[in-house]
Formats: C-alpha cells, sequence, structure tokens
C-alpha cells in the first residue's frame, strides 16, 4: 500500500494549490459576503480546464482520475468552499452523469460545452419532501409521443442559477418505486421550468442554491440519460462520486482550519506567551491534524478503489461521514483557538465554521451514510 | 423549582413570545439592533434585575435572572445578550462597588428608561489574559487621562455610559488595574467599527477608543488598583447568564427539532418514529435538564452569599457546550433545510449559541477556573 501521491496527482494538486492561494482564497471572503462568485473567476477557472476535469479528452476534458480530480479538489475547498461545491456539482454529477450513462448523442451535444465551461451543470434529485429517502421523489415524467412532460419541484438545487443544463431525476413509473424512477437533461430556459430566488444559507454562500420547480416542461425522450427506470441506480453510483467528492472537501476546509489555527496560535500571546505553549492548545490541535490525516486516508481508500472499478458504497459513505464529521469539530475547535476573533468575518475561521456544517447534512445525511454502512455490514 | 419561579417563567415566555420573537429572523438577517424592544424590556423590569427599586430597579433573584435570559435567549440571542450584559456586567458592578452619588447618577437610566450600560474589559492583546489591560489611566490634578483601546464590547455604540477598566499603576500584573464610568460623548471616546460576527447579528458589538480622554475623580468605581478583583466577581455572575443564555438557545432549538421530527416524514415514516432521531432527542433534552440544573444551582448559590467560582465556571462551560451539540444535531434533523437562513430558527441559533464558549471567558478559561478551584481544595 502506497501512501504518497503520483508525481501527476503531486502537479495537478500544487497547481490547483497555487490557483487557490493567488486568485481564489485572497476573494473568498467578499464572495461569502456578496453570496455570489463573479464572472472573471469563472471564466479564468474554464479556461484551466477546470470544468472538463473527469471529462476525456475527445469531449475536451483533462480525463482525470477520481483520486487526482479529488486532490485538486481539496486544495480548493480550502480555499473556498463554496466555489469547489459549483465545480463538484458540474464534474462529478453532471458531466459524470451524461458522459457515463448518457448517449453518444447527449454526450455530442453537451459534453463540449460543458468541458470547456459554456455550460454549468445543475443536478436536481432532491425535493422539499424527499431527502435523504431519494427514491420517494415526487417529480413526474409523463410520457407523451417521443416526449416526456414533466411536473414537480426540486430543492437545494446547487447552480441553479447560472447552469446551462439541468439532470433532473423524475418518476416515470409511478408504482415501481427506485424502478420507476429516470433522469433526464433539461436545458436551461425550457418552457414552464421556474427558477426560485437565491436561497440564504449558513454557508457555502459563494454557491448559488435555489428551488426549481417545472410546470409541463415537455422534454425530448432524447434527452433521458440512460434506460427508462435506471435513474436511481444512475443516482445511487453518482451518490458515490458526490459522497468522495464531499469528503475531500470536509478535509480541505479541515485542513485549512487547522493551518489558520496554528498561525494564531504561534502568533497569539496571553498570559505573557505564544499561546501554542499551553498543553490544552497543543493536545486540540494534536487531535485536529490526527483526525484530518485518518479522514483523507478513508477518502483516498475510497477514491483509489472507485478508480480501479470496485464498489465503493460503504468506503464512500464512511469516508464522506468521518470526514464531514472530522470537519466540523476541526473548524469549531479552530474558531475556539481563535477566542473572540474566531467569531468575527474577518477571521477566515469564521466561513470555515459554517460551511463545514453542511458537510453533515448534503450529499446524503449523517444518519444516511450510516444507514449505507451497517446496511453493508449486515448484508451477509 | 418554586412555584414563584414558574409563574415568573411564564411571564416572561409569554413576553419574549409576543413582543421579542418576531423581530429574530429580521435582527440576524438585517444586522439590525432591536432598540424597540428597549422599552418593553425596561417595562417588563428586564433592564434592572440586579439594581434595588430605589434605583429604579426592578430586583429578582439570581434564578429568576437566569429564567428571563434563558427566555428570552430562547426566540432571540441578540436580545438575550443585550440584557445579560446590561444587567450582569453594566448594573451589577455599578451597583456593587459603586458610590450612592455614581448608583443614583447611572441606575436610574439604566434601569427605567431604556437605555443600556456597557462594560469594557477586553482589549486586543487582552482577552483570556484580561489581567494584561493596556489602556492606561494617568491621574492629573482633577481627572484621570484615559488611553487605550478596547474591543468586542457588546452594546459599545448603543450605551449611555460604560465601565472601562485601566492601569492606573505601574505595578505589575494585577494590581495596578482600576475601573471608571465613562459616558458616551465626552471628547476622545470614540467608537470603532462595529463587528460583522458569525451570530448574534442583532446585537451591537464594537471596539472602543480613548484618546485623552479626561475623567472626573469621581468617577473611579471603587478603589484604585480593585480593577481585577472586581471584574472576577462581576464575571462570577455573568458566567451564570452566558450560560443562561446558552441553555435558552439550546431549549429553542430543540424546540424547533422537536417539533419537526413530530410532522416531518421520510418514506412515509415520521423522523419521531426513527430510532436514530429519538436518541438525538432523547440526549438533547436530557443534556439540556442537566445544564438547567447547574445554571439553577450556581443562581442559587450566589443568592445564598456563598462562593460561587466554581459553580458558575461550570455552568458556563456545560450549558454552553450542551447548546452547541443541541443546536448541531437540532439542524441534523431538520436536514437541509436547517442549513437555510431565515426558514428554521435553529439555523440562527446555531451561529448564535457559538458566542457562549468564547464569550466572558472561553470554555478553556472556565476550565482553568475549575481546575484551579478543585485543585487547590485538596492541595490547600
Amino acid at each position: 500500500m502506497d501512501f504518497r501521491l503520483s508525481e501527476d496527482d503531486l502537479m495537478i494538486k500544487e497547481t490547483a494549490a497555487d490557483l487557490a492561494a493567488k486568485r481564489i482564497y485572497p476573494h473568498a471572503e467578499k464572495w461569502d459576503e456578496e453570496e455570489a462568485l463573479p464572472q472573471d473567476i469563472l471564466t479564468e477557472l474554464a479556461e484551466l480546464g477546470y470544468f472538463g476535469m473527469l471529462l476525456p479528452e475527445e469531449y475536451g476534458g483533462l480525463g482525470l482520475s477520481t483520486v487526482t480530480y479529488n486532490c485538486a479538489m481539496e486544495e480548493l475547498a480550502a480555499a473556498c468552499a463554496g466555489l469547489m461545491i459549483t465545480l463538484s456539482v458540474h464534474n462529478s454529477l453532471c458531466g459524470e452523469a451524461i458522459y457515463r450513462f448518457g448517449s453518444d448523442d447527449l454526450k455530442k451535444r453537451y459534453l463540449p460545452d460543458m468541458a470547456a465551461g459554456k455550460i454549468i451543470g445543475a443536478y436536481c434529485l432532491t425535493e422539499p419532501n424527499a431527502g435523504t429517502d431519494a427514491a420517494s421523489i415526487k417529480t413526474a415524467a409523463v410520457k407523451k409521443g417521443d416526449s416526456y412532460v414533466l411536473n414537480g419541484t426540486k430543492a437545494f438545487v446547487t447552480n441553479a442559477g447560472m447552469a446551462g443544463i439541468f439532470v433532473v431525476f423524475a418518476v416515470t413509473n409511478p408504482g415501481a418505486g427506485a424502478k420507476g424512477i429516470s433522469c433526464f437533461v433539461v436545458p436551461k430556459g425550457a418552457a414552464g421550468m421556474t427558477i426560485g430566488a437565491k436561497e440564504k444559507k449558513m454557508g457555502l454562500k459563494a454557491s448559488d442554491t435555489r428551488e426549481v420547480s417545472f410546470t409541463d416542461v415537455v422534454v425530448p425522450a432524447t434527452n433521458r440519460i440512460g434506460d427508462e427506470g435506471s435513474g436511481f441506480k444512475t443516482a445511487v453510483i453518482l451518490l458515490n462520486n458526490g459522497r468522495i467528492g464531499v469528503a475531500f472537501q470536509s478535509i480541505g476546509i479541515a485542513r485549512a482550519a487547522l493551518t489558520e489555527a496554528l498561525k494564531y496560535s504561534k502568533e497569539r500571546r496571553q498570559f505573557g506567551q505564544p499561546i501554542c505553549n499551553f498543553q490544552a492548545i497543543q493536545f486540540k490541535l494534536a487531535e485536529m491534524a490526527a483526525k484530518i490525516d485518518a479522514g483523507r486516508l478513508l477518502a483516498f481508500r475510497a477514491a483509489t478503489m472507485k478508480d480501479a472499478g470496485e464498489n465503493v458504497a460503504m468506503e464512500s459513505s464512511m469516508a464522506k461521514w468521518f470526514c464531514s464529521k472530522t470537519c466540523n469539530e476541526v473548524a469549531n475547535e479552530a474558531v475556539q483557538i481563535h477566542g473572540g476573533y474566531g467569531y468575527m468575518k474577518e477571521y477566515a475561521v469564521e466561513r470555515y465554521f459554517r460551511d463545514a456544517r453542511v458537510t453533515e447534512i448534503y450529499e446524503g445525511t449523517t444518519e444516511a451514510q450510516k444507514m449505507v454502512i451497517s446496511r453493508h455490514l449486515l448484508k451477509d | 423549582m418554586k412555584k414563584e419561579h414558574q409563574e415568573y417563567r411564564e411571564k416572561i415566555r409569554a413576553f419574549a413570545e409576543e413582543k421579542i420573537a418576531p423581530l429574530a429572523t429580521e435582527l440576524d438577517l438585517k444586522q439590525r439592533f432591536p432598540n424597540e424592544h428597549l422599552k418593553p424590556l425596561a417595562e417588563m423590569g428586564l433592564m434592572g434585575m440586579v439594581v434595588p427599586e430605589q434605583y429604579g430597579g426592578t430586583p429578582v433573584d439570581t434564578v429568576s435572572y437566569s429564567i428571563a435570559v434563558e427566555e428570552l435567549s430562547r426566540v432571540c440571542g441578540s436580545t438575550g445578550i443585550t440584557i445579560a450584559a446590561h444587567n450582569s456586567l453594566g448594573c451589577f458592578p455599578i451597583h456593587k462597588f459603586g458610590t450612592e452619588e455614581q448608583r443614583r447618577q447611572y441606575l436610574p437610566r439604566g434601569t427605567g428608561g431604556g437605555e443600556l450600560l456597557a462594560f469594557a474589559l477586553t482589549e486586543p492583546e487582552a482577552g483570556s489574559d484580561a489581567g494584561a489591560t493596556k489602556t492606561t489611566a494617568v491621574r492629573k490634578a482633577d481627572h484621570w487621562l484615559l488611553n487605550g483601546t478596547k474591543c468586542f464590547i457588546t452594546s459599545a455604540s448603543h450605551a449611555f455610559a460604560a465601565i472601562a477598566t485601566a492601569r492606573t499603576s505601574a505595578a505589575p500584573g494585577v494590581k495596578g488595574i482600576s475601573s471608571f464610568i465613562i459616558e458616551k460623548g465626552w471628547p476622545g471616546y470614540d467608537m470603532g467599527k462595529k463587528e460583522n460576527k458569525m451570530g448574534l447579528r442583532g446585537s451591537d458589538t464594537a471596539f472602543m477608543h480613548f484618546t485623552d480622554v479626561k475623567v472626573p475623580l469621581e468617577n473611579l468605581l471603587g478603589n484604585e488598583g480593585d480593577g481585577f478583583k472586581q471584574f472576577m466577581i462581576t464575571l462570577d455572575g455573568g458566567r451564570i447568564s452566558i450560560g443562561a443564555m446558552a441553555l435558552g438557545l439550546a431549549q429553542g432549538a430543540y424546540e424547533c427539532a422537536l417539533n419537526y421530527a413530530a410532522v416531518a416524514e421520510e418514506s412515509g415514516v415520521k423522523l419521531s418514529e426513527e430510532q436514530a432521531i429519538q436518541w438525538k432527542l432523547a440526549d438533547m433534552a436530557t443534556e439540556i435538564e442537566a445544564a438547567r440544573h447547574l445554571i439553577y444551582g450556581a443562581s442559587m448559590m450566589k443568592d445564598a452569599g456563598v462562593k460561587f467560582s466554581k459553580e458558575s465556571a461550570m455552568a458556563k462551560v456545560y450549558a454552553s457546550e450542551v447548546g452547541n451539540r443541541v443546536c448541531y444535531q437540532a439542524i441534523q434533523i431538520l436536514g437541509e433545510a436547517g442549513y437555510r437562513t431565515g426558514l428554521f430558527p435553529a439555523e440562527r441559533m446555531y451561529r448564535d449559541v457559538k458566542l457562549c464558549e468564547i464569550g466572558e471567558g472561553t470554555s478553556e478559561v472556565q476550565r482553568i477556573v475549575i481546575a484551579r478551584e478543585i485543585i487547590k481544595s485538596v492541595t490547600g
């Protein structure tokens, strides 16, 4: 077992870290306050290939492995978790949905523009009354001739305000449960589609989250991703990508919080000495670092297995749960080490604390991860 | 719990729900100070809870005071901390350590007119190590000359007067610190910018700058050199109120999650029927009850006139950590809806309650206080 990254992984990681340090981290506080990402950073990321990280070169992508891609994503998350999730939804959910499960026609139509960042993807699975139990979605897709007619509402849709395409899960066969769900590409501007107002969130404020509703939206059958009824299976496989992504996002946030806490603890003097001289602070730092490393190893195990084509349902849930929990614990201690300053928005740990909270909620709550893990443990 | 305390709680709860709760979300969203709350709060007697009637107060015992802060915080943390700081840190030291003249001059304005008092102790370089105060007060013929900077002062810009600590002699350490009552509008007494905080966004937190502020000799509070002793006594009481604030926020978030779990369904099953959710709720309720006992216990000791430094530190550290855990789990039960700002109060309360682990002595400082007391009990 090799715990070191390859030369290629390191190069991508360092390139992303350099970009994050120069172009992202210095603005992250402002983007958080403004609750938006400016177009210029999106354009710059697009030019550098960040919108086609997982897509193969034939579509203009970089063709990175799960491991390499997530090396870069950890770096971006450490600088601005809201920007990272914008790219993550686009790359690992929307791009992958079309590339792994879509027809050649869909791939040719959308992937080159997606890889170039000209079309951004939004992923519409969760509904107001279907969160943890994704199989209970109510959005309906009724076949009419060569088309489907979509009706329903999706909640917490990342990228909704900037997306060019929406990957939408809907019920094509009511009564068939999970096997009655199909997946569609709905282009922006489709008649009957309403994009809600930008939602106010505790954190990840740079990212764009909205409700999206469909009223008699006509979608050509050629926009269906995969076979009718295969939607839920697609969602479950993609969720592994999402979970590994959130695991690395969590590690990125946590690592950034630890970096700030280490720096502050060496600079801040109380009782005549730097506070890092106090054992209580030293032990906090030690625990933070050990938990981050443990989490990163879990995340790398899941990513490595995925690249090897193995089933990673349990491993990605373990990584997601542990990393997100760690992220919140570490961000909390980082604020604590900063004292009153940690509660103020000028200090990055304040943002990390708010950003961290969602990692135990989205892409399946902690409770959902534990359901997956225990189901695997108990199945034999 | 005595009948009179139960009745007092019912009275304050009804007031808080009618007058305070409706504005809580707006104060948070707009970072707006609740000016319009002050008069009704004064009319309810909540501005002079630690002040005798002859100075305009409405004295109640410490258990009742804790109940009042708890009930206000249960609906609005910003109002809770504003009232806690005004009573415990503003009114209390003036009454406890002030001359008859000082009491008559400052307390009636603070208790009856809906005007606030502030307490200026913390400095950029003197947080946990409050004895490291750098602000100086130099004695001149007919005044003290005050110079220095205070930070994170609750109600700084709204208070008509504040108690400020300053070094009055070159005596090293804590012996050379004295306190003064200073008035808003005096030349050289300026407010810094309002802090942009993670939570408690309706409360006013700012820097104070003193540049050659002339403080009349009679505005020295108590004896010269007693400042450190005074604020240690003041903080013992203040800690109970921050604990009560954390308790109220925990109670508010817990009720929010409990009510949600009782109606929300996943896969046709109510959340409250899921064992994982039941256990969370059981732990939340148990920990809240334990925190409540610690806070009322410390309150009763204060009322009985016995030393309660250890007990108030225990109540504060425990209640604030319970507050954070409970608000965290309340959001977890709400899921993605819990991460949205302005939808459910638990999101605001989670950001608010983090301050309780930091303000009026961090959790780390409480543990120092507790350890000192318990180790002293065996080593003498």
